[in-house]
Parts: C-alpha cells; structure tokens; sequence
C-alpha cells in the first residue's frame, strides 16, 4: 500500500512534489495533454535540469536558465501594466509573448500583474498601482504603512490569525473596514450564546462588507482561470511554471506588512522581547500558507522574497538574532514537508554568507541580487543551489555583448560543478529584450556540462 | 551633565537621553548646551554608522531620539540663533517612483553632518526640481530611485536640469536599489553613491567641507 503523506520523508515528501510536477493535469484532474511529442520531452528535461540543480546530487545538462520578469512582458509587448491589469486576455498574449519569444527553462506563469479590478473593489490601500496612484505605464509599488501599533505585539502573539481577520483586513483594505466590528470565533461554543456571536453579520455595514468580499471572489475566480489556462497552455508547450506558492520570512511579514520599515526597526530598541515572541508567532502561519499551496498545486517551489535581513539594514548581531532564527524555522518546517524554498534576496547578502549556509544540502535555492557570486559558490557552494545574479543595470543600459562576459563569468564561477541556474538579480520592468536574449541564447550555449 | 546625555544618546539609551533632556530644562540648563550635546552625539551616531557598528536600528531611533529631545524644547527652540550649515542639497525620489526609505536614511546622515537639506518627496518631476534649484540654490543635487523606471527619469530629470541652464550650478549625484556606475554614465550623473556615507562623503568632497 502506498504510504500516506504524513509517513514519507522530506526527501520523499520532495521526490512526490517533484513528480507531481513533472506530469501536469489539466483543470478536471486527468493528464493534460501535450502538443507535440518534442513538448512533452522539453517539459520533462527542463524541471530534470532544474531539480538537478537543486538537489545537487547528479549534475544537469546544462546551467538552467530561469529569467524573472517583474512587468517586463507587458513592455516588451508594447502593452501599459495598466492593459495587463484590467484585460486579462491582454496579460495572458503578453506573458505567452513572453514565454513563447525567450523559451525559458522556468517561468513566473502570468500572475504578476494582478487583476486591477479585484484591488478597486477592495480599495487596497498597501499598494498604488496604475491608475491608482502610478501611471498607467509604470508597475504597482508598495506603501508603507504602520498597520499594528507598537501597543499591539500582545494581541498578534495571543491570536495571530485573529489579528489578520479582524485587524489588520479593515485597516489594509478600504472595503473591508467593518470586519473589525466580527466576532470572536472562538465564542461560538454553546447553543446558548451562539447566536450573541453573529449579531455582527446582521449589521448593514458588515453585510455590506460580505457583499464586496463576494465580489472580488468573483473577480479573483475570473483572472486566475486565465492564469489557470496560461499554466496549462504554456505546460502543453513545453514550459514548466516553477512556483507553487509563497510565503516570507516572520520579520518581513512584521517589517513590510504590519509594523513598517521604521516600526520594526525601532522595536528592536524598544521593545525586543515582543518582537521575538511576535516572529515566533507567525512561523507556523509562514509554513503553513507555503505547504498548503505546494501541496494543492503538485510543485515544490516556494517563492520567498527576502527585504530587511539584506546588507546594510541591520548588524550581523541583528540578523542573528532578529531575522535569522524564525526565518530557518520556516524553511526547515517547509524543507520537512517537501517544498524548496526560492528565497530572492534583494539587495546584497555579503555579509550573511556564513549565517546562511546552515541549511540541509540541496533543499533551498538563493537568488542573489548584488551579492558576489563567486564568494557565496564558495561559502554556500556544497549546501545549496545559487540562482541569479545577472544586474538590472547591465539588463537596462547594457550591451549584448557585455551580458554576454558578465554570464560567462558567472558559468564559469559559480556554474562549477552544478547548484547554479542563471537568472537576473532582481525582477525587471522595462529592460532591452535583446539583452535578455542574449542571457538566455549565451547560457544555454556555452552553460552545457560536458 | 551634557557628557552623560551626549553618551545616553550615542549609545541608544532612548528613556535615560529624554529623562535627561527634561532635566537640563527644568535645571535651567541652555538650550543652546542642550542641542550642542544633542549633535555632539549625532556625529557619533553617524561615525558608528560609517564604522559598520551602527545600522538602521540606531539611525531610525537616533532620528527618534532628535525629533522628541525638539519637542520637549520647542519653546525654547525660537530664540536660538541658525546653526551654521556647510552647504545645501536638493533630494527627492525621481517621478515614477514612490520609495523614500533610502532617501529619508540620505536625508538625516547629510542633516547631522551639518547640510541644510530640501526634501522634496517622492514621485518629483522633473520641472520641480528646477525650480527648486532656482528658488533653494543648492551646490548638490541627489536623485534617488528604487526602481528600474527611475533610470530613465534620473536621465530626464538631469537633462530637465541642463535644459535650464542650471547643469554647471550643482553636482548631481544619483542613489537607490538597483543603481550603479553604468547608471551614472546612463542618466549624466556626476557621481554615483552606494550607501548614505557614501552620498555625505560626495556632498563634503563637492561643497569643500570637513
């Protein structure tokens, strides 16, 4: 009999994902079916030289080459982000164009831009996009914001999805304001009682606010049965999507979302003890969101995007402490349940090389943006798979020719021996297509192992 | 009692500074010894941040720490006379572009290193820079950008500045997420800096300071 989930390995439990990623289904469950014979074949041997490269165990064909677009398919469609955020037969031609022009080993499926209707109808207030705050050609940006108080760490700690319901949903979207006044469910015992704890529900407010959050299911059900059928599409074709689902390091989740930037910065002052219950808190919530996701979509990458552990932003002392230990809580309770965290972090990890590096062997991918590749190949080169790390400069203003130097040197150092698949460093809008091609069209030359 | 309040604040002692700070008044101290104090202890907060001790943790509380220790003078605050200043910068995220944590971070180090600085927010055109420069006669300009976009208006804005005839009154220098010294040539930057010393290092050298 075949062993239930809960009784394999994480080696095993990674082995399934891995599996389950290398023979797609279409939306009814059975087996999509591929285009041609050749399709079939690429899909395969692209997620191989992938899991190669992540698993470190044998060495892949070749350096894969995974390139990361932010809302590039868009421009290099001649299309505003505005186009591909409210049209999603437009986002879906743009991200083919994409997929179909670069022929990557991986890519970021079409979900990036996000359906701008579903964001008005919440009025999100944690981001500006097009229309709303940018212009109609320029990406979606953050806005920060305090969303909890410094005086509310206890209330996060003693109830941290309760937080997210009640507090922090009507704080972080406009239309969704009177689910402060929701009950807390953990009331709902008793027959008698019960009823005190939906009294909220009948209030026109709250009413008001169920019938927006039904509206934007609608909008939400609408864009991702075009992202959905793009994955299928592209699938068919040959080209895996390479995440399942995603999640953050606790002090991000604190840092960007909740406290802000400076929040979180002065708490490490002022109130250091709550905060390292706090991150402690939300590490069950971070795997938990991630291994849902990995499961439900048969893949095993996990995207992680990493934000104030980077260089420059605290001592090594603070990261130690601050960033560090609940962040390899969540990787390891991800590492245990099969999935492969792709963790992208911004900026430069100079200085956390050695911190790092305290990981499983073949479990975890770095995308390194302005770290220096040929140290962390040495430093994280027998632990885990480097990913990156090609300048956005370079993609923005450069010549084929110096893309082309910048990649060999990176096959060359960081490519040794496997445990390396080339990418940019950091997601890009508006590069020259010309220089990405030749990322991709050089790599795939001169990257062959032989 | 200034040499206690200068370490409370150096060394992050953010109860103990204000204490301090509330003390001194009510002693009857000068403000002017209080605020002295205040920005002895800024240089020191600003070379531990330049020595690697220091990070955004101290910045952000130091800043913290400056904004209370003026509240708790502020009526004091109107009778002192304008601290001698080294020079002025213009500063602002370049149109597209709403990210302001590292040119606020900018900001203060160029502030407690005794810059007068006008911050004009983020998502400036081009033309507002202009203007500010005719109005506020700055010797450096900083033009800060996270993202990719900002490359492209980094470039405008410097040629917005040429365009008026202003390029030869101020040095321009360029900052933020994903720049570097080919974005520099790119946009026609005089220089390019890679952390907040390094844009105070860049505005000391071009205003002869220090």
């Amino acid at each position: 009999m075949e062993k239930q989930w809960v009784e394999l390995s994480p080696e095993e439990k990674q082995d399934v994902l891995f599996r389950r990623w290398l023979s797609p289904k279409g939306p009814d469950g059975s087996d999509l079916p591929f285009q041609s014979q050749e399709a079939a074949q690429s899909y395969q041997e692209r997620i191989e030289r992938i899991k190669d490269a992540i698993q470190m165990k044998k060495l892949p064909d070749r350096v894969p080459v995974c390139p990361l677009p932010s809302m590039f398919p868009a421009y290099d469609a001649g299309m505003t982000v505005q186009d591909v955020m409210y049209d999603y037969d437009k986002c879906h031609a743009a991200w083919k164009k994409f997929v179909l022009d670069y022929e990557p080993d991986g890519h970021l499926s079409s979900s990036a831009p996000g359906p701008g209707k579903f964001y008005e109808i919440l009025d999100y207030k944690l981001y500006a996009w097009p229309g709303h705050g940018v212009a109609p050609e320029h990406s979606y940006q953050f806005i920060e914001g305090e969303y909890m108080q410094a005086d509310e760490y206890d209330a996060l700690i003693q109830d941290p999805s309760g937080f997210f319901s009640n507090a922090y949903l009507p704080r972080a979207f406009g239309a969704l304001g009177p689910f402060q006044m929701l009950p807390f469910l953990p009331g709902i015992l008793e027959m008698y009682g019960v009823a005190f704890s939906f009294i909220p529900y009948g209030l026109p407010p709250v009413q008001g606010a169920l019938n927006a959050i039904m509206e934007a299911g609608n909008e939400a059900l609408k864009w991702v049965t075009m992202v959905g059928g793009f994955d299928g599409e592209m699938a068919s074709l040959g080209f895996p999507s390479m995440l399942a689902g995603f999640t953050k390091a606790p002090f991000d989740t604190l840092g960007d979302t909740l406290r802000g930037t400076k929040g979180i910065m002065l708490d490490i002052h002022r109130r250091p003890d709550k905060l390292l219950e706090a991150l402690d808190a939300l590490v069950p919530l971070m795997i938990k969101m991630a291994v849902g996701a990995a499961i439900m979509n048969g893949k095993p990458i996990i995207f992680m995007p990493l934000h104030k552990g980077a260089d420059g932003f605290l001592s090594d002392q603070q990261f130690r402490t601050f960033y560090w230990p609940s962040l390899r809580k969540v990787l390891l309770g991800l590492i245990d349940e099969g999935c492969v965290p792709l963790l992208a972090a911004e900026g430069g990890y100079n200085s956390r090389l050695e911190v790092i590096k305290d990981l499983p062997r073949g479990k975890v991918i770095w995308m390194f943006d302005q770290t220096d590749m040929a140290e962390a190949k040495r430093v994280l080169g027998d632990t885990a798979c480097i990913f990156g790390n090609v300048p956005l400069s370079l993609l923005s203003v450069g010549t084929p020719e110096q893309v082309k130097a910048y990649c060999k040197d990176l096959i060359d150092t960081a490519g040794q021996g496997g445990g390396f698949i080339m990418a940019n460093g950091a997601f890009f809008d508006d590069i020259k297509g010309e220089n990405l091609k030749a990322m991709i069209d050089f790599t795939k030359e001169y990257g062959v192992y032989r | 009692m200034s040499k206690q309040l200068v370490n409370a604040i150096a060394d992050m002692n953010e109860a103990e500074a204000l204490d301090l700070v509330r003390q001194m008044v009510e002693g009857g101290s000068d403000p002017t010894a209080i605020l002295e104090a205040t920005r002895e202890a800024m240089d020191i907060v600003g070379q531990r941040y330049e020595a690697g001790t220091y990070y955004l943790p101290e910045l952000m509380l130091a800043g913290e720490m400056l904004n209370e220790i003026a509240d708790i003078l502020k009526p004091e605050l109107a009778k002192l006379p304008e601290v001698k200043r080294h020079g002025k910068v213009l500063i602002g995220t370049v149109e597209g572009d709403i990210h302001d944590i590292g040119k606020n971070i900018v900001t203060f180090m160029l502030d407690v290193n005794g810059f007068e600085v006008l911050d004009l927010g983020v998502d400036v055109p081009p033309h507002k820079f202009v203007e500010a420069i005719r109005d506020f006669q700055p010797q450096v300009v900083g033009l800060s950008g996270f993202l990719t976009l900002a490359f492209d208006t980094m470039k405008e804005t410097v040629e917005a500045i040429t365009t008026a005839g202003q390029r030869d009154q101020v040095k321009i220098m360029i900052g933020g997420g994903q720049m570097g010294e080919d974005i520099k040539e790119y946009t026609g930057a005089d220089a390019y800096g890679r952390d907040a010393m390094a844009g105070v290092s860049l505005a000391q050298k071009w205003v002869g300071a220090k």
